[in-house]
């Protein structure tokens, strides 16, 4: 994208005011979506977007511009903004000699989805419109999207660090309507992997249709949630975010640094039931979070939180990290060369525990079975979370019965990690999120086992 | 109009007339900048100095629409995106109603939306205004401290032309502070924060009031020290101004045009049906100049327009773009939204309010026994469906007893309907504010809702 000679001069320039640090991150970037909606493929977008953002550190001050003008001139310019926004007053020459970071890409992809054609990308989206419509009379809407997008990325700092990454992303998500007497309700399915078009030789997008057909027609005869505390199973694969808001957003090492997390001075401290280990990977391959390298160059790896309850460690960007004096975490991460990177998670999970998920049911007289969770925001200073409900039963006798209506949950982080009572062994990675802080969007996976919480407040209507 | 616009224009223009005779073609070509400054314990944290550009294109053939952006104004590359829009049109399925806006010969209302005393302002100042705010909010109250605190501003400059007679552009630009505050009180086992915010926005820095930002900061902070959480009931609430603009947001999705022409509105069916109560008038107007999301054309470059849409708790109209209103049988209601250059247009209430009552929130809650004031709600995104009308959200705020505000409660959910919370709606606040937001706020009573506690 940028030959070595010129990211060093650039480099050297955007330390010409006497910062200490200069980075720069650049991305070209090619993505191909398609929207299906009421019957017909509404439309196909391309979209390209390429750039570079310069950080430059001096002091406790970051100075950040950007530019989509790639030329040695157009990073040049750049670097000066930046360094003029982060300058201190001093001046300073260096010179910047850059060292190729070994190859390292977790994720295989087989077909550049650029390669594939688009008519292949339109005719999935006709297949699950088919699936989901065919599977019940009461399937009055369904709305469906596909998504692509290949994103090369170049990071070099003064540090001498150059790393390389290539991204594939693959999406599918399925939305339908059902509408009965009691009035619509909706039902939602998704996939998405950092692999290439190879995907869609194993996935099942009908299986996926069917099954936000299913969600929509069960809720027609589904009741009001019920109000008020009680115990919470979560189906393997779908309640990872609660694990991402009750404590993963409290673990990152910008807001425990301002005190602005419940998880603030705790590390080797029990936070939660000994049951619990949380872990944080950014390697896995083809997940929605996985990548080589974070948005700041660091290599990606995987992070034990949580160990048996206890607290091990946050997670870190270059600049927390720094002024630790420790290593990274490869948790610097970016939404795009027009952003500036902070600690992020990338796939963040809990490990199995030793119950079969049919115990974890049994042994539960009466609560709610969630099979869904949607969407979800916590307050990381006070713990306060809540998360979205969108596929759920209660637990009568020990047994799934009625669906019940959509709703939140609301629980506090460090009591609810404390009340995991019951952990299956059926672990499973979640649907792809893309998590949301400062503004910035990034995807994110998620995934655990079948789970129970001893209690937690359901908002429903009914007494 | 400035240099900036007319070299945009041209810019939009020359591209529709590579148009063929049998297309519609529709750019947008957009250019911008923007400023950002965080300030924490009185040094900048960072300084964001950000220009961006672009151009989205849409052709139309045969019914079938294709679309392509790229985020640069260079010549190749808008080529090479006309040509991809182009390619993309063969994949859409033909649509009847796919078509770009036609000028209807509404007048454009003019609004100021370019101020120069921002344009001009200087650097330094930016930064001084952020570690002002700053100083202001962490110094009110020992218990107080503050997170971070923030200025910034963006300018943009747009240019929309089609084949079909649009030709539009013009350029915004506008600015805010704003403070995350943090409260800490008690020890041990009893330690326990809270958090804040605090915000002022203006077309210039000199239309900012950092008092207000940093009382309201300090105040939001350490109002819920000492929170419990709430039994749980069926109760009256009133929410407060912000609270009431975010649940009017969430009603806008359902008198969505494209959500009624594709089956998603509970109302679709519901034109000239009393749905809410009678006090209830809702008008959507980004012509009224003191609305912060006030414009003077939609994304589709017609005149933003009044529509008023529901009177006295009847079901007027919905809004709509070209597309919807073309699927629907009516006309375009002004009310198409665009993202920036990289989306087509959709469909979305432009500066919603309801017509305020006469009396102040102190005065709505003098009336109530026992209920709840509700300060802040969490998670409208993911346990509100529009579709099925589910309401439930997180919340925090005060509970009312006897007519006065008592004790602070938190880590509760409050649920209902949609369609029940309209026609629940027991009066509407005159404490009008125009919040940084599509909707205006005002205290709002709605009873039977049910709070989820202990």
């Amino acid at each position: 994208m940028i030959d070595v000679d010129v990211l060093e001069r650039v480099l050297a320039g955007a330390l010409r005011t006497g910062a200490e640090f200069a980075e720069l991150y650049a991305e070209d970037k090619s993505s191909t979506s398609a929207g299906l909606d009421d019957g017909r493929v509404e439309q196909v977008t391309s979209g390209r977007d390429r750039g570079a953002g310069i950080r430059v550190i001096a002091g406790e001050t970051t100075g950040f511009a950007h530019t989509s003008d790639l030329t040695e001139a157009g990073l040049a310019t750049a670097a000066a903004a930046a360094a003029a926004a982060a300058a201190q007053g001093g001046s300073g020459v260096r010179t910047v000699s850059l060292a190729q970071s070994p190859n390292h890409r977790p994720n295989k992809v087989v077909h550049q989805p650029d390669n594939i054609a688009k008519s292949h990308k339109v005719e999935l989206l006709q297949r699950v419109n088919d699936a989901a419509r065919t599977y019940g009379p009461e399937i009055a809407q369904v709305s469906a999207g596909y998504g692509d997008s290949s994103k090369r990325t170049l990071i070099a700092n003064t540090d001498g660090v150059l790393a390389d990454d290539e991204i594939v992303r693959t999406l599918l998500r399925i939305s339908a309507v059902a509408d009965g007497d009691t009035g619509m309700q909706t039902g939602y399915q998704s996939m998405g992997h950092t692999v290439g078009f190879e995907i869609f030789d194993t996935v099942d997008v009908e299986e996926l249709a069917r099954d936000a057909a299913r969600q929509a027609i069960t809720k027609l005869r589904a009741r009001p949630a019920p109000s008020g505390a009680m115990p919470v199973v979560i189906k393997n694969g779908s309640g990872g975010v609660l694990f991402h808001e009750a404590c993963g957003h409290g673990l990152e090492a910008d807001l425990v640094a301002k005190e602005s997390s419940v998880y603030a001075g705790k590390v080797g401290e029990l936070v939660a039931n000994p049951l619990v280990t949380l872990v944080d990977d950014g390697t896995m391959e083809g997940e929605w979070g996985t990548l080589g390298y974070d948005d700041e160059g660091h290599i990606t790896q995987r992070n034990t939180l949580i160990e048996n309850g206890i607290l091990t460690d946050y997670m870190w960007d270059f600049l927390r990290a720094r002024k630790e004096g420790r290593v990274g975490s490869g948790n610097g991460r970016r939404q795009s060369y027009q952003h500036l990177p902070m600690v992020r998670m990338t796939n963040t999970f809990v490990l199995d525990g030793p119950d079969t998920p049919d115990d974890v049911i049994a042994s539960t007289p009466n609560g709610i079975y969630v099979a869904k969770l949607g969407g979800g925001s916590v307050n990381t200073a006070t713990g306060d979370f809540v998360f979205g409900m969108t596929e759920a039963y209660l637990i009568e006798d020990g047994k799934i019965t009625e669906p019940l209506r959509e709703g939140n949950l609301i629980g506090n982080g460090p009591k609810v990690l404390q009340d995991i009572d019951m952990l299956a062994n059926d672990f499973a990675m979640g649907n792809p999120g893309t998590c949301g802080k400062d503004g910035q969007g990034v995807p994110v996976g998620d995934g655990q086992p079948t789970l129970r919480v001893k209690e937690l407040t359901i908002g429903g209507t009914a007494a | 109009m400035s240099a900036f616009e007319s070299e945009l224009q041209a810019v939009a223009d020359r591209i529709v007339e590579q148009a063929k005779s049998s297309e519609q073609v529709e750019a947008f070509v957009a250019r911008g900048g923007e400023t950002d400054v965080r300030i924490y314990q009185g040094a900048v944290e960072h300084f964001v100095s950000a220009q961006s550009e672009g151009v989205g294109i849409r052709v139309i053939s045969g019914g079938r629409t294709g679309f392509a952006y790229a985020g640069t104004l260079g010549e190749s590359a808008i080529a090479e995106v006309l040509a991809e829009a182009r390619d993309n049109v063969q994949f859409g399925e033909p649509d009847e109603y796919a078509a770009l806006a036609e000028p209807d010969g509404v007048a454009v209302t003019e609004q100021s939306l370019w101020n120069d005393e921002l344009a001009d302002y200087p650097t330094d100042d930016k930064i001084n205004l952020a570690k002002q705010l700053e100083q202001l909010a962490s110094g009110r109250d020992d218990r107080v401290r503050v997170d971070d605190s923030n200025y910034a501003d963006a300018h943009g400059e747009s240019a929309v032309a089609s084949t079909t007679g649009i030709r539009m552009s013009g350029r915004e630009n506008g600015c805010y502070v704003s403070v995350s505050t943090l409260a800490d009180d008690g020890e041990g086992d009893d330690a326990e924060t809270q958090t804040g915010f605090g915000f002022s926005v203006g077309r210039s820095p000199l239309e900012f009031d950092l008092d207000k930002a940093a009382r309201e900061a300090s105040e939001r902070a350490t109002r819920l020290l000492g929170a419990t959480k709430p039994a749980s009931k069926r109760t009256t609430v009133v929410l407060d101004p912000m609270v009431t603009a975010q649940f009017l947001g969430v009603i806008s999705s359902t008198l969505n045009g494209e959500a009624v022409v594709k089956g998603r509105s509970l109302f679709a069916e519901r034109l000239g049906d009393e749905v809410a109560a009678p006090l209830v008038t809702l008008i959507d107007d980004p012509t009224n100049p003191r609305a912060y999301s006030s414009t003077d054309v939609d994304g589709e470059g017609l005149a933003a327009r009044r529509n008023v849409l529901i009177q006295d708790g009847v079901l007027k109209q919905f809004v709509h773009n070209t597309y919807s209103a073309r699927r629907a049988g009516t006309v375009s209601t002004g009310n198409a939204t665009r993202g920036g250059f990289a989306g087509t247009p959709g469909v979305g209430c432009l500066a919603m309010s309801l017509v305020p009552g006469t009396r102040s929130q102190a005065e709505l809650v003098s009336d109530i026994d026992d209920g709840l004031l509700v300060q802040s709600v969490q998670g409208l995104h993911s346990g509100v469906n529009p579709v099925s009308g589910d309401f439930s959200t997180g919340a925090a705020g005060l509970l009312i007893v006897n007519g006065d505000v008592g004790a602070p409660v938190r880590e509760f959910t409050i649920a209902s309907t949609l369609q029940r919370m309209l026609l629940d709606i027991v009066e509407i606040g005159g404490d009008l504010d125009w919040l940084p937001m599509r909707s205006s706020g005002m205290s709002l009573v709605i009873r039977d809702i049910t709070l989820s506690g202990t």
